[in-house]
């Protein structure tokens, strides 16, 4: 059933070039970028039951070093920056996420949202090196070593990568599948559910979370590198606390007690704000309206009302 | 002494902010939003005032009048939004309070339009004094004077009143006081109606000095957090030290070294959160 309908979903988003306008086709490569960020972030939020409210400063790392990389060392190569992003994100996240992970709950996320604004400031007053408010541009990256200089800005995006964005956010999903049905995946879920035992049990609680704050950070240094491309640029409201803010509001939208449930989250999140925007300017307006009936009618998000028969926690099974 | 102007301020939405996380255990992202509220509602209310024919040298009483009244809004949230889920994980709360924001920040804008406010004109009516070598407008220390003397109503509500103590036996043990007999509901809405008029009254006390923002709110909440994060989540004697802290370092990282402002003040809470984990003042329950 879940399977079949995953299949139906990448079918379509593999079709979606071909059939719909530009204009959408576009809008489907920051569902894309957020999907693998989110697919990270729920691995702490959903499996590890710690939430981040500052997840956009890894998303800003991933961004800010794709920019970096394009802009500044002329290297084209998306592969590289792809890496680059990553172990940028794994390098900030160590020390980061060594602090974060002592805490849980509200603390956890006033201290990520704490270093999130750092960054933030960070990119924001030195100028010099970030470019400031402005940004720095995020030229078109090579895909494999070609660059297509032929194709317009707009044939290249809604073509080479686009796909080059699915293939990424396929394998993500793969590698994050295999993580969460591990052991190790299931270790988390103990010590969500509860942390005692996990200990009692012999898992180091601190050095697991501390694991999953690593990988979710990865996920989002890439995320951020895929989000640079599609505007041309990158700049510092990335990493702005209501941007983390908004990453946690899709990942409840789209239902974090499941492993899909962040990328619908982002996928509804992205066309939603977009028609809200062409109807009426005040989206933010409509989307706090939402999130208030999530959080209070369907706490399980999308996917937790469509199952119903299942809990909207997950236990662990079997 | 800019610093001094700021952090209290910041000592009154800090203090909204307390008395929520303190009784009802939430941390209100919303209080910044609060904040901005009461910062248009103070710039309406005195534009009204001037046009309705009242003397200039009294343009603080609508001030402040509208800004203790639109903290009614707090009760609306409460009653509206809030009670739904007390008994919910507070990562929940959290995300109630961060709708919040998303719909204060476009409901200011549909009211006011996105083009700054402000009442500048009035900024001066009481002249400027020297201080300590420095001209310091006599509207900055009415203002301090004020968030002292609020400090110390608080101080006497808490420790020498019904309300107060009922308060803080909320605070210590919920189940207890329930079964004690206090009503909850009431306790919540009225508490989290106080959190949201100090954050509203801090909004329009602070519109003579500076211009109406809709930025203004998600701006202020991350000094608030800052704020409260250094004094300890809860406490009230916290908020002032923290505010303190923060508005008078800032104010000095400005003059000395402009790309630090904020930088410091969060390397500052990440000190405080690593070395002393629930704020200088932050009791062990927290």
């Amino acid at each position: 059933m879940r399977s079949a309908a995953v299949a139906a979903a990448l079918a379509a988003i593999i079709a979606v070039p071909w059939v719909a306008p530009t204009y959408h086709v576009l809008l489907m490569l920051p569902f894309m970028a957020y999907g693998i960020t989110l697919l990270g972030l729920n691995l702490l939020f959903g499996w590890t039951g710690l939430v981040s409210f500052g997840h956009a400063l890894f998303l800003g790392v991933g961004a800010y070093a794709g920019a970096f990389l394009t802009t500044n060392a002329k290297i084209r190569s998306l592969e590289l920056i792809l890496v680059v992003a990553a172990v940028a994100a794994a390098l900030v996240a160590a020390p980061v996420g060594a602090l974060c992970v002592r805490y849980v709950k509200i603390y956890f996320g006033m201290l990520t949202l704490a270093f999130g604004m750092v960054f933030y400031t960070f990119v924001l007053k030195f100028y010099r090196l970030t470019g400031g408010d402005e940004g720095i541009p995020f030229p078109r990256p090579a895909l494999f070593g070609r660059d297509f200089a032929e194709l317009s800005k707009t044939d290249y995006l809604a073509g080479p990568y686009y796909y080059y964005a699915l293939a990424v956010l396929v394998v993500a999903a793969v590698v994050m599948w295999r993580i969460v049905h591990s052991p190790f995946g299931l270790c988390l879920k103990t010590i969500r559910d509860n942390p005692t035992k996990a200990e009692t049990l012999g898992i180091g609680v601190s050095r697991y979370r501390w694991y999953a704050f690593l990988i979710s950070a990865v996920y989002a240094g890439v995320g951020g590198a895929l989000l640079g491309p599609p505007t041309g640029n990158v700049d510092p409201t990335l990493a702005y606390w209501t941007h983390s803010g908004n990453l946690v509001f899709m990942t409840l939208l789209g239902g974090f007690g499941s492993f899909f449930g962040p990328i619908l989250g982002a996928f509804v999140f992205i066309y939603l704000q977009d028609w809200v925007m062409s109807v009426v300017p005040y989206w933010r307006l409509v989307f706090g309206a939402i999130l208030a009936a999530v959080v209070i009618a369907a706490p399980g998000g999308l996917l937790g009302m469509v199952a119903r028969r299942r809990p909207p926690l997950p236990v662990a099974r079997g | 002494m800019g610093g001094v102007f700021h952090a209290a301020i910041l000592f009154l939405v800090s203090a909204g902010l307390q008395v929520v996380f303190g009784v009802q255990k939430i941390f209100n992202l919303a209080c910044g939003s609060f904040y901005a509220l009461g910062a248009y509602v103070g710039v309406s209310a005195v534009a009204w005032f001037i046009d309705a024919g009242g003397p200039p040298a009294l343009f603080v009483v609508p001030l402040v009048v509208a800004g203790v009244l639109i903290g009614g809004v707090g009760l609306v949230v409460e009653r509206g939004l809030l009670r739904f889920v007390y008994d919910r994980d507070e990562t929940f709360q959290l995300l109630l309070t961060f709708a919040v924001v998303l719909m204060m920040e476009d409901a200011i804008r549909m009211t006011w339009g996105t083009s700054p406010r402000s009442t500048s004109a009035l900024y001066l009516t009481y002249g400027q004094v020297r201080v300590f070598g420095a001209t310091v407008p006599v509207y900055n220390l009415i203002v301090i004077a004020a968030a002292v003397v609020i400090a110390a109503l608080i101080g006497w509500l808490l420790t020498r009143t019904t309300f107060g103590r009922i308060m803080r036996a909320t605070a210590d043990n919920r189940e207890m006081a329930e079964a004690l007999g206090v009503d909850m509901r009431r306790v919540y809405a009225k508490v989290f109606t106080l959190g949201t008029a100090l954050g509203t009254l801090g909004g329009a006390l602070v519109i003579p000095a500076t211009a109406a923002m809709s930025e203004m709110g998600v701006e202020l909440i991350v000094e608030a957090f800052a704020v409260v994060v250094i004094g300890g989540l809860g406490s009230m004697r916290g908020a002032l030290v923290g505010a303190l802290v923060v508005g008078v370092f800032r104010s000095v990282a400005i003059s000395v070294y402009p790309e630090l402002e904020m930088l410091l003040i969060y390397l500052i809470v990440i000190a405080v959160l690593v070395f002393r984990p629930h704020g200088l003042f932050g009791g062990a329950a927290a």
